[in-house]
Formats: C-alpha cells, structure tokens, sequence
C-alpha cells in the first residue's frame, strides 16, 4: 500500500501531462484529485502509525549492491508525508488562481505532482539506496519548477544554480550514503538505526558526518551554502509556497532526523551541526531585514529558520530534537501562508517592492489581517504556534550539555536573541511596509481582494496557525509524539507544550526579542543606512558563478591542449598507451609456458608466408590502392584457410563471406574517396610508426605464443556434453549461437541493426562526386552492364540461394547456420546488383532492407519471448522431431526460428549497406 | 606451430598499426580490416590450436577443438565487417562535409 501511495503522484503527472496544453481547469482538478486521493491513502495508513506501529514494506530488487524497494511509514515519515501532501493540496488549489493564463497548464502540475512523488519517496525510503535516488528526483524536479518560466533569464539561472548547488551535494550524500553502508553491511535503515554505536566508533565517522552533512547543508540552505535559495524565488510563487518553505528545502532537515541516531551525540556533531545552524540563523535574520523584495525577505526568513532546526539537531539533546520537529511542523505552516499571501500581492499589484507597495490595509484589509496573523507567527508572539516551539529553542539553549564547562556558554542564548530580534524585526518590516506607511507608489495595477478561493489556502494555513498556537495539546501533540519517537528510537521525555510556563528565562528572551525587534525597526533609518556602509561585495551567487566558469575555461583549456583533431595523433597515444599497459603488467613472466609446442608443417609454412606477406604488402603499397585492397583480399582468404585448417568450418566459411563483401565494400569506396596520391610523411615519421608497429606486433605475437604455450583451461566441456541433450543439435557452434549464448546473439544482432541505421542515415542526402576518368585518363566504365557477368549472375543466383538454403537447414548439425547462409545470400543478392544495376534490382525485390532488418530482430526477440508462454526464461529454446515422406526425419528446434531471425538481419544489413553505398553513383549521375 | 601462429598475428599486428598511423582514410580503412583479422584469429587461437576435426559432436571425431571462441569469433566477423562498413560510410561522409579525407588535424572546424 505504501508503494501505491508513493506512485499516486507519479500516476497523477502522467496522467496530467497527457492532457491537451491549452486546458486551464481539467489539468488543475485532476492534480487536485490525485493529492486527495494521496491524503486519504495517507490517513488511512497514519491510524497504525498513532497506535504505535511501524509499516514497512520490501521487495527485493538489485540484491547484489543491497538494493531493494522498500518504503516505511513511521512517525517522522507520516509527519513529513502529511506537510508535503497537505500543504501540496493548497498550493494546487492556490495556483489554479495565481497562475496566469498562459501558464497555469498541464505542465505546471504535471511538475508539481513529480516532486510531489519524489518527496513522498524520499521520506518514506527504507531503503537508503532508493532513497538516493529519491533524494536525486527532488533536485531535477525542483529545477523544471524553478526553471518554470523558461523565457525568464533569471529564472533558468535560479534553476540551474540549485541544481548546481544541490547536485554537488546530493554526490557527496550518495558516498555518505555508501560509506554508511559498508560500515554497517546494509542499506535498509532499519538496520542502520540500529548500528549508531558502529558507525560512531568507526574511524570512518568523521569523513561520513561531513559528507553527509555537506548534503544535508545544500539542500536545507545552510550557510555557506545558502545563497542558491534567494535566487531560487525566481520561481512561480506557488512553487516557493511549497518547495521553499514547506518541502523541499525541509528534506535536508528530514535527513538530520531520520539520522539523528546514527549520527548524533558526539561533539563533532554538536559543533558541526550546531555551529553551522547557529551561523546560518543568525546570517539569514541579519539579511531579511534588509530585503526589498517581499519574497527576498521570506527566503533569507527560511535560511534563518531553517538554521534555528539544524542549530536544535544540532544540540543532541531528546529536547531539543522535540522542538525541532516541532518547528518544522509550524515554519511550514505559518511560512507557506506567507508566500501565499506574497503571492496575492504581488498578483494584484503587480510588484513586490516594498519600497513602493505600501498602504494596502485599506485595498486589501482581509488579506492583510491573515498575513499579519501569519507574520506575527514568524515573528514568535503567543498564542500563536511560532512562539510555542521558539521558546521551546531559548530554553534549549539555556542548558548545553557540551558547553556547560566553557566559558562562552553564554553565545548560544545571547545569539538565540539576537536573532529572535531581528525575526520580530524583519516581520514587522513585512507587516508596517506592505499594509501601512503611506500610500502604495505608482503600482502597475489598483490592488483589490483576490478570489475567494485564492485566499482559502491561506485561510486553512492561519487558522492553524492560531489553533496550534492555542491547543497545542489537542492539536498537534499526537503527531509531534509519534514523530519525535521515531527519530529518537527511544522513550520521550516529558515536554510540555502549555502556553504560559511563568516568567522563566525564555519568556524573558522572548520578550527581549519583541522589544528589541521593535525597537529596531523603529530605528531602521540609521540601521539602514549602516547596513548599506557595510560593503558586502561577497556574493555566494557570484562565487559560484565564478567558479563554475573557471571549471568551463579550464576544461576548454584541457581540450585544446589534447584535441588538435589529429585521428593520428589519437591513434598514437592509443597503441602507446596499451603498449605501455601490456608491457608493465606482464614485464618478467616467462615466455614459453609448460605446453609443448608442435612444429609446423610444409603446407603450414606455406600458408604462413602467404598470409605474411599478404598483411607486409597490404601496408607497405598501400598508396598504390588497388594493389593494396587485392592484398587485404589475400590476408581475408588465408585467415579463412587457416579457420578451415584448425577445425574451424564455420568460422572459415565467414571469413571467405565477408572477404567478398569486404572487399566489394572497400572498392566501392575507394571510388568516392580521392585519387590523388597523398602527401608523403616524413622519412622520420613514416619510421616512428613503423617502429611503433614493430613493437606492437612484437608485443602481441609474445602474448599470443605466451598464451599458446600455457595449459588451455575452457568451459567448453560443458557445452559439447550439453550440446545434444540440451540443444539438440550437433554443430555445438551453433548451437551456442543460438541456444546456449542466444541472448548474446539478438544482442549482436541488434548491433548489425544499429550499425545498419546508422549507416543509412549517413548516406541519406550523401551526394559525392566519383571520378569521371580513371588514372589513365580513360573514360570509367563505359560499359555498366557487361553481358557476360549479367548472364552468369542469373545463372548464379538460384543456385546461390540454394545453397543458401541448405546450410541454413542444415546449420544446427552441421557446419552453417543463419549467418553464413545470410551471408551467403546477400552476397549473391550484390552480385545482382553489381550485374545489372540497382534500380532494375530493386523493383525485383519486393521488400525494404531496414524492413528486412527489422523483421529479422523482431523474429528473433519474439522467439525469446515465446518461451514466455510456456513459463520458462526468455530465450529457452524446444525442439522435436519431425517426418516427412522422402525427406525423411529431421529435427524441428524453436531455436531454428531464432536462426532464422538472424539470416534475415544479416541479409538486409549486408544488403543496406553494399546497395546503399552503391547507390551513391546514381543519385550523382541523376545530379 | 604456435610459434608460426604468434609471428604471423604479430605481423598483422604490426602492419595494421602502421596503417592507422596514416594520415588517409583508406589506408587507415586497410589497417582497421587487418586488425580485426588479427584480433579474430588471436581470440580463435586461445582455444588452442587443434588439427584435422570440427566442433561437431556425434560425428565420430575422437579430439574435439574449443567452440566457445569459435562462437565468439563468427559473431565477430560479421559485426567487424559491418563495423568496416560503419567507418566508410563515416569517412564518406566526412569528405562529403570537409571536402577533405586527410586525418591529420588541420584547422578546418
């Protein structure tokens, strides 16, 4: 059920991508749907998880690196799967509204519903490895969402700087991840929450919490990795709503809890985590005060909450952790409220300045008592949620354990108030700039209430606000118990959650905080202009911008210095290297090994000279090219005698085929390519490479006698055992082709298809002028068609396919088989085609050769299928006997069909590509 | 006899790679062809080498040879030619873009 749950959303986008671009509302209602549905799987599943249970659900998957499907539902995760399909449902609600409509289409929701997914993914993994690859989906889904309007040049940097940003980190948090793994020997995390003394104890551990936290810290806006989240607010407003203060920027923080009993406890992750949280609270209050941009302010806002829930991680403490899942629950809430109602005004006013939106108490008097309601929260006054869980922080950093011995145990309280000062201080900016000071200045547009459904959203958003704020007990403690359980993996401590505890040191950090908040916005003139005499020309945006193209400037660099488009000097570097490689791994074996060399024969000898000296003249007269290509004929023909010589007959009737073809292939292009005779090398050049050759083949021939000489220790018995029983056929060559290795087979085929494609769409539009003389100046071919060859070649022809057909009949047993009698059959078909031509050869024969290609893997993938239907594996393969009257009884293998697939492959590729270039000539003479 | 075999391969070897080294397509064409038959009979050879008899059984033939290579080596020819057909017709492209069929670098884009 958890899997359903999890591929709801998925389904969903699916589904809404299908739909027509230009539809507005269908797409909307079908997000809007999906998430029900989402939520109510949820909730259904949630009640087990209130009664104290712990759902997990595992399929295995890729066994062998530890990978399995598996998804839990406990505490934590139920909380989180709630903020994300709970809040993800008002922003499709709120943006059915807020988009315009050029925008609001399928694509919006169908990337919304796609985080939607990867973030119930990533917080309902068991698995870790899945939860990777989870955790990978939310950074390119929130970059589509951020890079949403494409047209927007600030849009698609914000896009790609998160990506950028968040990548780097999730890399680190994959050998985090992995490290974690090989520590405790598995990735399902109800086993590594077991093993939190291991991984503690590991000398590993330091390098694993920086790791880790360095993924925790890109994704959650931890300074100093914070400054992708301002520039992230390029982003559709809805998308901030919930990726920037509800989701997304919340699943570094989730990592924090789901690890905290691994991880947490020890002084590095005090220091780390806690120091990290408290400069990140501190520097992201410090920068929203002096935002201008509403949206601007609510984002360095999240960075400052978001380090107030790592600096309360951070602290280790049962309390501390409490209050941090606490907080997270209420920055949500109150935060997603806020963009909300940014988001209303920038949609009715047409700006988010709050140099010029000022006085909107008066347009927009509803809208403005919500968005008060939700600021005051930010800012931490009572009887709303954002005071409950910020005083659950003053008191925590009251008592720290770690630093109850130094003498600067006193920072931790004193920053807490800082920042509490200028949280109060920036949302009173938020709340006196936009809806009072004045009268808004030259708006685009005369700001009004939005639509009624724009604001229930928000609506929904405060009134929890309050009732968390007022009830907690009632409301919110529940949830809050079962999830901080779940991170803990232990009994809670008593916490309270009452609204007054008296006038405790808290309290009055608190009202420090109010007070001092006020004051300083009442003396934000001068702050102001302090802040602006600070030059802070540091920019994480630029930095990174910075570094990124020097990685760009040092890789064009790179590639200049390697790349001079030389093919020789690739090639060079190529043989060096191998030879380099071979010589150092194999330096000091003996040469000959144990085995007895035979000494060769006369008709050995003879054959060995030949096709020496066939291989030395092909390269030394390879300018005079005709020669050349008679010699490369040679060496072809003596390799096949030598297949036929060493019981090979399969293999030697191959080579002979594709000597022909071969050699029919390289005169024809020998035709299009130039006639002139190349430059010369350089004496010293040509000598280099011949010395490089020399070496090379020195080195090969060593290895190849090295080889020989040692005792051959092969798993061939197996299949000439098996060959019969099994296969039943006699030819064990074959029947590895097509039985044995037969998936070996259909993928090589598939290759022959591909490099056929290929092919084809190189010579489609080639238009390449042949010579029209040759070197003798004598006109080329004046006869096209000789006489002779086109009678023998009809003659030919039918006895070439017959011969074709019965060593493809025959192959199973005997030597042939599919490739040779395609071969064979191709070839012949070539023969035709050089005889009379190919336009009078083509309209003879009635198919296509991609078709034939085609056919031909397709027979063959269905054959492999077909074994399916009868429940065994793929490709397993049947045979009987059958008689026939005359012929007699032959066998009838499954596998023949199989062959047969492969005879027809081999024939259109042989055929697409001789015909094809072929072909080349005509389209010139019609030029 | 394997001793014969070695040399031969080596030979090969070390014609095909001075063809490669050239600065032409066609000749690099050659050297790539007799590579492969190089490479093929090397794999081939480490069946070892065995006389007089075929990969057949119930044929009566008392010492079968390997089949394993022999299998992999069939394949190979026939996807190494269709490999050699891939290259001219690149090479053949290559000329028809650059008007040029030399592999020496150059300052042509």
């Amino acid at each position: 059920m958890l899997v359903l749950l999890v591929c709801v959303p998925f389904a969903g986008a699916l589904l809404v991508s299908c739909m027509a671009s230009r539809l507005r509302l269908q797409p909307a209602w079908l997000a809007g749907l999906t998430v029900v549905l989402g939520l109510s799987l949820l909730l259904t599943q949630g009640l087990a998880v209130y009664n104290g249970e712990l759902l997990i659900e595992r399929r295995e998957w890729i066994a062998a690196i530890g990978l399995s499907l598996a998804f839990r539902l406990d505490g934590l995760g139920l909380l989180f799967a709630q903020l994300i399909l709970g809040i993800g449902l008002l922003v499709v609600i709120y943006a059915r509204y807020y988009l315009s409509a050029a925008e609001g289409g399928p694509r919006f929701y169908a990337y919304l519903l796609l985080f939607m997914g990867a973030m119930l993914g990533l917080v309902l993994s068991e698995n870790l490895l899945q939860m990777l690859l989870f955790w990978e989906l939310t950074s390119l889904t929130s970059f589509l969402l951020i890079g949403f309007r494409q047209r927007d040049a600030a849009a698609r940097q914000g896009a790609r700087l998160a990506l950028a940003v968040t990548g780097a980190g999730g890399f680190a948090l994959l050998a985090a991840v992995i490290l974690m793994g090989q520590v405790v020997g598995s990735y399902e995390l109800s086993v590594v929450l077991e093993s939190g003394q291991t991984i503690e104890n590991h000398r590993l551990y330091p390098v694993i919490l920086v790791l880790f936290l360095l993924g925790v810290a890109t994704k959650s806006a931890q300074f100093p990795f914070h400054f992708w989240l301002p520039h992230a607010m390029a982003a559709p407003t809805p998308v901030s709503a919930y990726l920037h203060s509800a989701t997304m920027v919340k699943a570094g923080i989730f990592l924090l809890g789901r690890f905290f009993p691994v991880l947490a406890g020890t002084e590095l992750w005090f220091y780390s985590v806690s120091g990290m949280g408290l400069a990140t609270l501190l520097l992201g209050a410090y920068f929203a005060l002096f935002q201008h941009d509403i949206k601007g302010l609510l984002a360095y806002s999240t960075i400052s909450h978001l380090g107030l829930i790592t600096l309360l991680f951070g602290l280790g403490t049962p309390l501390g952790e409490i209050a941090a899942i606490f907080h997270i629950l209420n920055h949500a809430v109150f935060k997603a409220s806020l963009f909300m109602a940014a988001g209303i005004i920038d949609h009715e006013t047409g700006s988010r300045d709050m140099r010029r939106i000022n006085g909107l108490f008066k347009y927009m008097p509803y809208t403005a008592l919500l968005a008060m309601v939700a600021a005051a929260a930010m800012a931490g006054v009572p009887l709303l949620n954002g005071f409950l869980s910020k005083e659950m922080f003053f008191s925590e950093t009251l008592g720290l354990r770690w630093l109850s011995e130094a003498e600067w145990h006193w920072l931790f309280p004193w920053a807490a108030t800082l920042a509490g000062v200028f949280a109060v201080a920036y949302s009173l900016r938020f709340i006196h700039d936009v809806f009072f000071n004045g009268e808004p200045r030259d708006l685009p547009r005369t700001p009004h209430e939005p639509p009624r459904w724009m604001k229930v959203p928000v609506e929904v958003l405060v009134v929890l606000c309050v009732a968390v704020g007022t009830l907690p007990d009632i409301t919110v403690r529940p949830l809050l118990e079962v999830a901080a359980a779940a991170v803990l993996q232990q009994p809670l401590p008593d916490f309270s959650l009452s609204i007054w505890h008296g006038f405790t040191t808290p309290f009055i950090m608190s009202l420090v905080a109010l007070g001092g908040g006020a004051a300083l916005y009442a003396g934000r003139q001068w702050v102001f202009a302090a802040h602006d005499r600070v030059p802070l020309s540091l920019s994480g945006k630029v930095l990174a911008e910075r570094l990124i193209a020097l990685l760009f400037e040092l890789g064009r660099r790179l590639d200049a210095a390697l790349d001079n488009r030389s093919l020789r000097r690739y090639s060079f570097a190529l043989v060096v290297s191998a030879l380099a490689v071979g010589v150092v791994g194999l330096w000091g074996q003996p040469l000959a090994g144990s085995a007895a060399p035979a000494p060769p024969g006369p008709g050995a000898l003879i054959g060995g000279l030949l096709l020496g000296a066939g291989a030395l003249a092909t390269a030394l007269m390879h300018r005079n090219r005709l020669v050349a290509v008679l010699m490369l004929g040679l060496v072809g023909l003596m390799t096949s005698l030598l297949f036929a010589r060493f019981s090979a007959p399969d293999l030697a009737l191959t080579q002979l085929l594709v000597e022909i073809a071969t050699v029919i292939l390289i005169l024809l292009a020998m035709y299009f390519l130039p006639q002139v005779r190349p430059a010369e090398s350089s004496l010293a050049l040509r000598s280099r490479d011949a010395a490089l050759g020399v070496l090379a083949g020195s080195g090969v021939a060593a290895l190849c006698y090295a080889m020989l000489t040692r005792p051959a220790d092969s798993i061939s018995s197996f299949y000439l055992a098996e060959s019969k029983p099994a296969g039943g056929g006699t030819n064990v060559v074959n029947v590895i082709l097509v039985d044995f290795r037969g998936l070996d087979t259909l993928g090589e085929i598939s290759v022959l298809a591909i490099a056929a494609i290929g092919i084809l769409a190189m010579i489609t539009g080639l238009v390449l002028r042949g010579p029209r003389r040759d070197w003798l100046g004598r006109p080329w071919a004046s006869d096209r068609h000789p006489l002779i060859l086109v009678t023998v070649s009809k003659l030919l022809l039918p006895i070439a396919l017959l011969v074709s057909a019965f060593l493809f009949l025959r192959g199973h047993n005997e030597p042939g088989g599919g490739f040779i009698a395609g071969l064979v059959t191709g070839v012949a078909l070539i023969l035709q085609y050089i005889a009379e031509g190919s336009r009078v050869t083509r309209t003879r024969l009635p198919w296509d050769h991609l078709g034939l290609i085609g056919a031909g893997v397709l027979i063959a993938l269905l054959t492999g299928l077909g074994s399916w239907l009868f429940g065994y594996p793929f490709l397993t393969s049947t045979y009987s006997y059958v008689s026939l009257p005359v012929i007699g009884e032959f066998e009838l293998a499954s596998a023949m069909l199989f062959d047969l697939g492969v005879y027809l492959a081999v024939v259109g590729t042989v055929l697409l590509i001789l015909a094809g270039i072929g072909r080349l000539s005509l389209q010139e003479d019609a030029a | 006899m394997e001793a014969l075999l070695s040399v031969l391969i080596g030979v090969m070897t070390a014609s095909a790679v001075y063809l490669l080294l050239r600065a032409r397509i066609f000749p690099v064409l050659l050297g790539l062809s007799l590579l492969g038959y190089a490479v093929n009979i090397f794999l081939f050879a480490s069946g070892r080498l065995q006389l007089a008899s075929a990969p057949l059984v119930e044929h009566g033939l008392a010492q079968l040879p390997d089949p394993l290579p022999q299998a992999l080596v069939l394949t190979a020819i026939v996807i190494g030619f269709a490999m050699t057909a891939f290259l001219v017709v690149l090479a053949l492209r290559a000329l028809h873009e650059l008007g040029d069929d030399q592999l020496d670098g150059g300052d042509k884009p």
